[in-house]
């Protein structure tokens, strides 16, 4: 049938998108079907391999060369929706392999776990490829519900319930202020299309247009984590299980840097001056309450969550600046910090153990002497988070201060480089703890060979990526061109 | 251009070789430790060729090699030497042979980490004084923080977690600042290459900021006063290997850094602004003399007279402009640089020394205190004589190396102006107080306790390392003239580049 061939081929492009919604279907009954003690592992195995598959079929169907839209505009496809679609399969790949034996531990793995994984990953996959506002408030909604359940996936545990709790109702908040924000942009330009969006918008903004960027950009603030909407951070990345802290804190991050980019850089780029200085207002209070804060923490998750919080900041920074530059920095950070958080909350689960979670800094006194291997990766992935070469952050926090200073703002880099000297006070005390301290002995975490090598390859991409940063640089330059 | 050479074998050998000695563990210590040994004499081997290969006659940069390394920020994996870096790289790789010997059976926790994070900070080391490129540079100099947070925190004194991280958060703030200022550089030249910077236009405004930026980075590193006051509590608590490096290197990159970077990129700033360098370096001179006279702690000592030290390098570095007015020739603005290099290179052998015998006592009787020693020579001759040696080559006794590098900046500052010159020759009555005074307390008198008693001399180990440095003091101290050779052209090339305005006329 020649017509059933056309219109697949005007289709083909969002092949991804369709096989991932037919893989978490048949997951689902999958899981449902197939009893047994086995069933979760199954279903793990299943999803790892239906992720392989996505990442042939996204590279295969979804590379373009040019944007191009489907379903009216509905839908986009362009460089940059492959990168942040590749990055978050990857590392939404790395987080379930680090995750599953750790969940298995606190006896609460489950099949739907990795349903929910996956539903949260079509829900980064449309946001990547949004072309439409509609088509990005599905794609947040879907990522946000996916992870509030996952977030209260150990029912027993009050803590998690109750971040959960909190997440939902600030979130529900934040979606919202985003349907709100989006509405106004809606009512003034009169049409939903971002590219239409961007066409339609006056030089000089509307009282009412501002109001709507406004809103957009505390919904935009709140999902990435950043101050003064940051408090939900500490609370989920401490109260969810590690496992789920480590999927939360870094796929979706990819996701709200499509969101991000596609409605404030894309379609409102218009008035850029107008959120640009609001952006920048959220990126020097993000840096200076994450970096304060995470300096008082003795919870190993909550000083993370700060620093998620101070590296939002910097990711934010690179959308300051309002240039291709900048975004291409954020990008690049972006990805950059979520290999770091992966690989940080990577070893909290290895040094864990049944009823250990090893969460508290002073549970890594003298991890250096109990277990070296484990430690040396910590040292590689504190350094390299707090910028220091030769690992990857340092070039993740180059690319941002080169991109301020092309945009000439002198304030901003001064204020970023103080943030990362702050910064690296408590990233190498978490050094300290592991190298200077004695501690009185105590057994290794349990995880087996094949996490530990995970965690490995983790820790080297951080200083191979330093080493030669050219090529991913370059993929970031190229798909923000 | 070229490919891979000389230059980096020199800087990836010992990490590699560092890499090996970790990965072979504590269980296997002998091996690891001949390892590490072979790893620095290998290293030394290297720089021979290089030494002898140089070209005394031109100001170019040599074995030159020149790779891709980031194109998105038109920075290359550029290396090379001239007559200022080749010094100071075969002095690095000289002094980690000393440090890894002196560690031999000194050294019980974690001994292959130990002589790991030496040889990889030998490598990077070598890589900060090798790249061309500023980027690279950058690189070098701040994975290097890396190994020396390690060392002083493990193997450190009892305060040695202050002590680091102090040092760390230190020197990692006036380098970011030195990294901002890259950057600027080239947002707007496009270039990171060092001859690109060099020959970068700015305007006066610019450069002022520029040098400012540079100056927090470097005089951490040098250290100046007012901001040295990390580097007595890192010596202090650092192990002795830990202190031979800081004092023979670390602070050399300092003043590497103005030689390489402020004095030519920013040249009318730094002429702007030369009266505080001076004046700071006068300071350092003086002032750090009398805080080191009354010391009570020998490294401490030993540290506040590597700060006063130093001070010629800076001095001997920023009094061209001076020179030139006072006398309107270039050649003893000259003089100052030669002097600046020399003492570099001197102070590098000889505090390196001191450290190395202040660690033999500590081997032997677990106290740094003055007071817990006395009448070493007793029971210790053959120490003793080398201590009185590299204490005499401290205080610029003339046949050591520490006197050439002290005269010349005398000799240059006397030339720029009288007061100058009487101040910083204070140092040579100052140093040789508090040097001879804590030779007088340690080594001579009567032995003052049990523990002095029981002091065992000198091995053959300690005996190598201490006497090869002592040969290094003399023959630079006697024949200087190979080491000015090799520095001529540059350093001329230097003053050419700091005479040179960078302003539109």
């Amino acid at each position: 049938m020649p017509d059933m061939q056309t219109y697949w081929s005007t289709i083909a492009t969002a092949a991804p998108e369709m096989y991932l919604t037919a893989a978490i279907c048949a997951i689902l009954l999958i899981d449902v079907f197939a009893g047994g003690a086995r069933r979760p592992r199954l279903t793990g195995t299943l999803t790892l391999l239906a992720l392989v598959g996505l990442a042939w079929v996204a590279v295969d169907f979804g590379s373009v060369a040019v944007r191009t839209t489907l379903f009216d505009g509905l839908y986009v496809a362009d460089p940059l929706a492959l990168v942040l679609k590749l990055s978050g399969l990857l590392f939404t790949a790395i987080a379930l392999l680090y995750s599953g034996p750790a969940l298995a531990r606190r006896g609460i793995a489950g099949g739907e776990y990795y349903v929910l994984a996956l539903t949260a990953l079509l829900g980064i996959f449309v946001l990547a490829s949004a072309g439409n506002l509609l088509s990005l408030y599905i794609g947040v909604e879907l990522l946000a519900l996916s992870l509030y359940a996952m977030i209260a996936f150990d029912r027993e545990s009050p803590v998690s319930t109750e971040a959960a709790m909190k997440y939902f109702v600030l979130g529900s908040l934040a979606s919202g202020m985003l349907l709100y924000g989006i509405s106004l942009v809606y009512g003034l330009t009169g049409t939903l299309d971002l590219g239409e969006v961007a066409q339609r918008l006056t030089v000089e903004p509307s009282l009412g247009m501002i109001v709507g960027v406004a809103f957009v950009v505390v919904a935009v603030a709140f999902k990435f984590g950043a101050a003064p909407f940051h408090m939900w951070v500490p609370d989920v990345y401490h109260g969810a299980p590690t496992a789920v802290t480590l999927f939360v804190s870094t796929a979706p991050k990819f996701a709200y840097f499509a969101l991000a980019y596609r409605l404030l850089s894309q379609a409102l780029a218009g008035v850029s001056p107008t959120w640009t200085v609001m952006i920048a207002i959220l990126a020097v209070a993000s840096l200076a309450v994450g970096n304060l804060f995470a300096i008082a923490q003795a919870n190993l998750k909550r000083m993370l969550a700060y620093s998620a919080i101070a590296n939002v900041g910097f990711i934010l920074l690179g959308f300051t600046t309002g240039t291709a530059a900048g975004y291409q920095a954020a990008l690049y950070y972006t990805i950059v910090y979520v290999l770091m958080t992966l690989g940080s909350f990577g070893v909290i689960l290895l040094a864990s153990r049944r009823g250990f979670e090893a969460d508290d800094l002073d549970d890594y006194k003298g991890l250096a002497a109990r277990d070296p291997l484990l430690a040396v990766g910590m040292l590689m992935l504190m350094f390299s988070t707090a910028g220091v070469p030769p690992f990857v952050g340092f070039w993740a926090k180059l690319a941002i201060f080169e991109s301020l200073w092309e945009a000439g703002s002198l304030v901003l880099v001064v204020i970023a480089a103080i943030a990362s000297v702050i910064g690296a006070f408590y990233y190498i005390r978490v050094v300290k703890l592991m190298y200077f301290d004695d501690a009185p002995a105590q057994p290794r975490g349990e995880a087996g060979a094949s996490l530990r090598f995970v965690l490995g390859l983790n820790a080297l991409a951080a200083l191979v990526l330093g080493l030669v940063p050219g090529v991913l640089i370059d993929i970031c330059r190229n798909v923000l061109g | 251009m070229q490919g891979f050479g000389i230059l980096s074998l020199l800087v990836w050998l010992p990490i590699a070789g560092g890499i090996a000695v970790l990965a072979l563990g504590d269980r296997r210590v002998a091996l690891a430790r001949w390892l590490a040994l072979a790893v620095a004499l290998a290293t030394v081997a290297i720089t021979i060729p290089l030494w002898m290969g140089f070209d005394r006659g031109t100001a170019e940069f040599q074995f030159v090699e020149r790779l891709p390394w980031i194109t998105a920020f038109n920075s290359w994996y550029h290396l090379g030497v001239d007559g200022i870096s080749l010094p100071l790289i075969v002095l690095t790789a000289v002094m980690t042979v000393p440090v890894i010997i002196a560690a031999w059976t000194v050294i019980e926790k974690r001994p292959a980490q130990y002589y790991a994070a030496f040889l990889i900070m030998a490598g990077l080391m070598i890589g900060v004084f090798a790249a061309i490129d500023g980027l690279l540079f950058y690189f070098f100099w701040e994975a290097m923080l890396i190994p020396m947070f390690l060392i002083i925190g493990v193997w450190g004194g009892p305060r040695r977690v202050y002590a680091t991280i102090k040092f760390f958060l230190y020197t990692f703030l006036g380098s970011v600042l030195m990294l901002v200022a890259l950057i600027y550089l080239y947002v707007q030249g496009g270039d990171y290459s060092l001859r690109a910077l060099h020959e970068l236009p700015l305007t006066l405004v610019e450069q002022r900021w520029i040098f400012l930026a540079f100056l927090a980075a470097f005089a951490v590193k040098v250290p100046m006063w007012p901001v040295h006051t990390w580097l007595p509590d890192a010596h202090v608590e650092a192990p002795t290997g830990g202190s031979v490096i800081l004092a023979a290197i670390m602070l050399k990159m300092g003043g590497y850094g103005f030689l390489r970077f402020s004095l030519p990129i920013t040249p009318d700033a730094s002429r702007e602004l030369d009266w505080l360098m001076i004046a700071l370096s006068l300071i350092a001179v003086v002032y750090i003399s009398f805080v080191a006279l009354v010391q009570t702690d020998m490294k401490k000592l030993i540290a506040y007279s590597s700060i006063a030290h130093m001070g010629f390098v800076t001095l001997g570095s920023f009094v061209a402009w001076d020179i030139v007015a006072a006398t309107g020739s270039l050649h003893g603005a000259g003089m100052g640089l030669d002097g600046a290099m020399v003492q570099m290179v001197s102070h590098g052998l000889i505090s390196g020394a001191m450290f190395l015998c202040v660690g033999v006592m500590y081997d032997r009787v677990h106290s740094r205190e003055i007071s817990a020693y006395g009448g070493v020579i007793n029971t210790m001759p053959k120490f003793a004589g080398f201590m009185v040696l590299f204490s005499l080559a401290n205080s610029g006794l003339p046949g050591t190396s520490g006197f050439v590098g002290e005269f010349l900046v005398i000799i240059a500052s006397f030339k720029a102006n009288f007061w100058y010159a009487f101040l910083v020759a204070t140092i040579l009555i100052l140093g040789a107080a508090y040097t001879l005074w804590l030779v007088k307390r340690v080594v001579y008198g009567p032995v003052a306790n049990e523990h002095v008693a029981q002091m065992q001399d000198l091995n053959g180990r300690e005996l190598i390392v201490l006497g090869s440095l002592a040969v290094g003091v003399l023959v630079l101290g006697v024949w200087p003239a190979p080491l000015l050779e090799v520095m001529q052209s540059s350093i001329h090339h230097l003053v050419e580049q700091m005479t040179t305005s960078k302003l539109p006329l």
